[in-house]
């Protein structure tokens, strides 16, 4: 008798420790599709780099947050001059880096300035470009001088490129990243997993997760295994829209659509051979029917786009009926630009279901006016180096995810080579523009101009799909900016 | 039957048999004949898909995407909406293709090279067999996902990958046989008669291992389907608009609870091929073996 007592005893125990493990749990197992090259934010384009740092281990003077607000970060408040050339920014005292060194204005005087430096590896210079000269008065205070006004430059400093680095340690940042964030680097396998844990000494309010594990899972079908087996607690960016259907009907889980800052466009050589032609690109806009390429790449998920523009921005305009699906305009445009047969061309597709699945629609599509559609399925890295960097392609197909993004059609040198005089000096007209109507009224007339041109082939808005353990709270539903922004998070019973 | 073999197999190695005894005794042999009726059947369709498939491979639907199989659609329609039975008959022609050729390589290499290794002996055969070693190492589909890797992804590539891995296995088996041969008295007569190396592999040893060679490149030629399959599965080999059964798995995978049929249709399509070829190897080497039938 006394034996069963202790069975039960014993047995009741470890029922309540259970229990406490699973009420106790602080530790999150995320997804993801892309793994990010390296992890210093100011020194590289990918996604995935901002996916992992932002606002967990880098922080910024400002931060986006999950509504695409913007909201303070390492300072604590700032006063605008009334000419809109002076940012006077307070910044939060007692801020130390991971690595125990203080983080004051000398930093952040640092980090703007190394962006802004000719030799600045940072993806984003345009961000730093309106900035003439940056002070640090005092330890705590930093101001910044702009050489004409910019509207957005506080939602600008809020960009994962923009983030604050020390001196000490941005050199390694891209291998050990040391930030002020609430949580700190703490392991990379690659090609695998990375794991970050909760900072001690945050300055901030510390976050509830005590560490969260990146899980690099490329394949689609894996993804897929990987939810339902409960091998990762949330796949905030999950790459088969197919499975999603039937997570939906799974108690465990929870499916949450949302919008992202996705333009998904069929990218063209604006100085390739067939493309430079202005005639060929309309005649292709014709000839795509973008809502068979949202059924039958993303299942449905996703919104049409006629120029380079989130649709849920306020300054959106609908350009989406500009070129009707219409083969015999597009076989007369064609005809018009000499190619009546039309002609053979690549399209590099990276691996993202989007891209391949889009791609080999797009492909279909095209060949019904002629052009004849080599697919060329690249790696991401080899797209980086051909496409991106290199310029050696005739259409590609990717998507745009950072936030108000349609300045990268000014630059002078980017791999679209759209090259108009028009549309840089819109895009000046918007940096002196300093009330939010003329602002608006200047990114309708660049939306406008763009589909005019029919740079891209402008197919749809990504949508944000996003599916994780119904007992998780606090995920971002939209991706407002490329983050998996996990200072909120935490498990309920 | 037994008595038949054991009476044919004690003539001498040159010829066996006349060939209309060879087509009774494969007849009679049941591997062999479904073997054959399944290679068979591969054939006519993919004969067929060259002339006429139900539907377009490349136009899609995608309104009319993953129906279930109907009159209309026999096999469905997959996530593009295009007809499964025709990607499936158009799958078949690319894999015979892209096998044949590739053994056809593998054999064109493979047994020069093995004859000349037994002809010559020496370092010669020393070096081509040790190369073969070399080669022989190596997993065959790894080889081959590093070659696609390296020379890019394409039906080319993927030909030429797994024509390379099939050298060694003719090689060897070339040289095996051919060594035996070159022992026996009609050679050693043919050398006497003052023929040359050349003419006597010619004239005397590759009909002499012609029924082993045919056998084995029945095997090869399962296993280079397999092989075409796995690298197209992988996103090596066949590439879009092409279709492939391999790719017809790999874009499948993810929709398995949506529309399984489309895992299962190319799924039991490989099957069905290898097991067939494998049953026509089978009975091949029954037929055409003379020790087997000794033993028997």
């Amino acid at each position: 008798m006394r034996k069963l007592f202790y069975g039960l005893a014993a047995a009741a125990a470890l029922a309540t420790l259970a229990a406490q493990a699973e009420a106790a749990k602080d530790t999150i197992t995320l997804g993801m599709q892309l793994e990010p090259p390296h992890l210093d934010p100011t020194a590289g384009a990918a996604a995935a780099i901002d996916e992992v740092t932002y606002a967990n281990i880098f922080e910024g003077l400002t931060r986006i947050d999950q509504n695409g607000g913007v909201k303070p970060a390492l300072a604590e408040s700032w006063t605008i001059s009334d000419d809109g050339l002076v940012y006077t920014f307070k910044l939060h005292k007692g801020v130390k880096f991971h690595d125990g060194t203080d983080m004051d204005s000398a930093d952040v005087k640092f980090s703007l300035e190394r962006a802004m430096d000719e030799k600045s590896t940072n993806a984003q210079k345009g961000l730093f470009k309106p900035i003439s000269k940056v002070e640090a008065p005092d330890a705590s205070t930093v101001v910044v001088t702009l050489s004409q006004p910019t509207g957005r430059f506080l939602f600008n400093m809020g960009w994962g490129d923009a983030v604050v680095v020390a001196p000490e340690s941005a050199e390694g940042n891209k291998t050990n990243p040391v930030g002020t964030g609430p949580f700190k680097f703490k392991n990379w396998t690659k090609g695998d997993r990375l794991t970050i844990e909760r900072n001690p000494n945050y300055w901030g309010t510390a976050v509830k997760l005590k560490s969260a594990t990146f899980k690099f899972i490329s394949d689609p079908a894996a993804a897929t295994a990987a939810v339902l087996a409960g091998d990762v607690d949330a796949f905030p960016g999950f790459p088969a829209p197919e499975a999603l259907a039937q997570f939906k009907s799974d108690p465990r889980l929870k499916v949450v659509v949302g919008s992202t800052e996705g333009e998904t466009i069929l990218s063209t050589n604006n100085k390739s051979k067939y493309f430079s032609d202005v005639r060929v690109r309309r005649a292709m806009a014709h000839a795509i029917d973008r809502q068979a390429i949202i059924d039958g790449a993303m299942f449905g998920y996703g919104t049409p786009i006629g120029s380079h523009f989130a649709p849920h921005h306020p300054a959106y305009v609908d350009l989406t009926g500009m070129y009707p699906y219409d083969l015999a305009k597009a076989k007369a445009l064609l005809a018009e630009a000499g190619y009546p047969n039309g002609f053979k061309a690549r399209l590099h597709l990276p691996p993202p279901s989007y891209a391949r699945r889009g791609g080999e629609i797009i492909a279909a599509q095209l060949a019904k006016i002629g052009i004849q559609l080599e697919i060329i399925p690249v790696e991401w890295a080899q797209w980086l180096k051909a496409v991106f960097k290199g310029y050696d392609y005739d259409l590609t197909i990717v998507s745009h995810t950072e936030p108000m993004d349609i300045g990268i059609y000014a630059r002078d040198s980017y791999y679209f080579q759209y090259d108009s005089p028009e549309f840089k000096a819109l895009m000046k007209k918007l940096d002196m523009a300093t009330d939010e109507k003329t602002q608006y009224d200047i990114l309708r007339q660049a939306q406008r101009k763009l589909a005019e041109d029919a740079v891209n082939g402008f197919l749809f808005q990504l949508a944000k799909t996003g599916v994780w353990n119904a007992k998780l709270r606090g995920l971002w539903p939209n991706s407002p900016t490329q983050a998996n922004d996990l200072t909120g998070v935490y498990w309920v019973d | 039957m037994a008595s038949d073999g054991a009476s044919d197999g004690a003539s001498d190695g040159a010829k066996e048999g006349g060939l209309g005894e060879v087509a009774a005794k494969a007849l009679g042999n049941r591997s062999f004949v479904i073997g054959g009726v399944l290679t068979g059947v591969l054939i006519v369709v993919a004969l067929v898909s060259l002339v006429w498939t139900p539907y377009s491979v490349i136009d899609m639907d995608i309104a009319g995407k993953l129906r279930v199989p109907s009159a209309a659609h026999w096999f469905g329609t997959d996530q593009f909406g295009r007809d499964v039975f025709s990607m499936m008959m158009v799958g078949a022609q690319n894999s015979i293709a892209v096998s044949l050729v590739a053994v056809g390589v593998g054999a064109g290499f493979g047994v020069p090279l093995g004859a000349l290794a037994a002809a010559r002996g020496g370092w010669l055969d020393e070096t081509v067999m040790r190369f073969n070693d070399f080669a022989f190492a190596f997993p065959a589909v790894l080889s081959a996902v590093m070659i696609t890797a390296l020379a890019g992804p394409g039906a080319v590539n993927s030909i030429i990958a797994i024509g390379i891995f099939n050298i060694p296995v003719f090689a060897r088996l070339t040289r095996g046989g051919a060594l035996a041969i070159w022992k026996r008295e009609f050679v050693m007569a043919a050398r006497v008669a003052g023929k040359n190396a050349v003419r006597i592999t010619v004239e005397h040893i590759l009909p002499n291992v012609a029924s082993i060679l045919i056998v084995q490149a029945t095997i090869q030629f399962a296993l280079a389907i397999l092989a075409e399959a796995g690298l197209s599965y992988l996103g090596l080999g066949t590439q879009p608009p092409q279709p492939s059964w391999g790719k017809m798995l790999n874009e499948a995978q993810t929709l398995m609870f949506l529309a399984p049929q489309l895992a299962i249709f190319p799924g039991v399509a490989i099957v069905l091929t290898v097991l067939g070829l494998n049953l026509l190897g089978d009975g091949l080497r029954d037929v055409l073996d003379p020790r087997l039938r000794r033993l028997r």
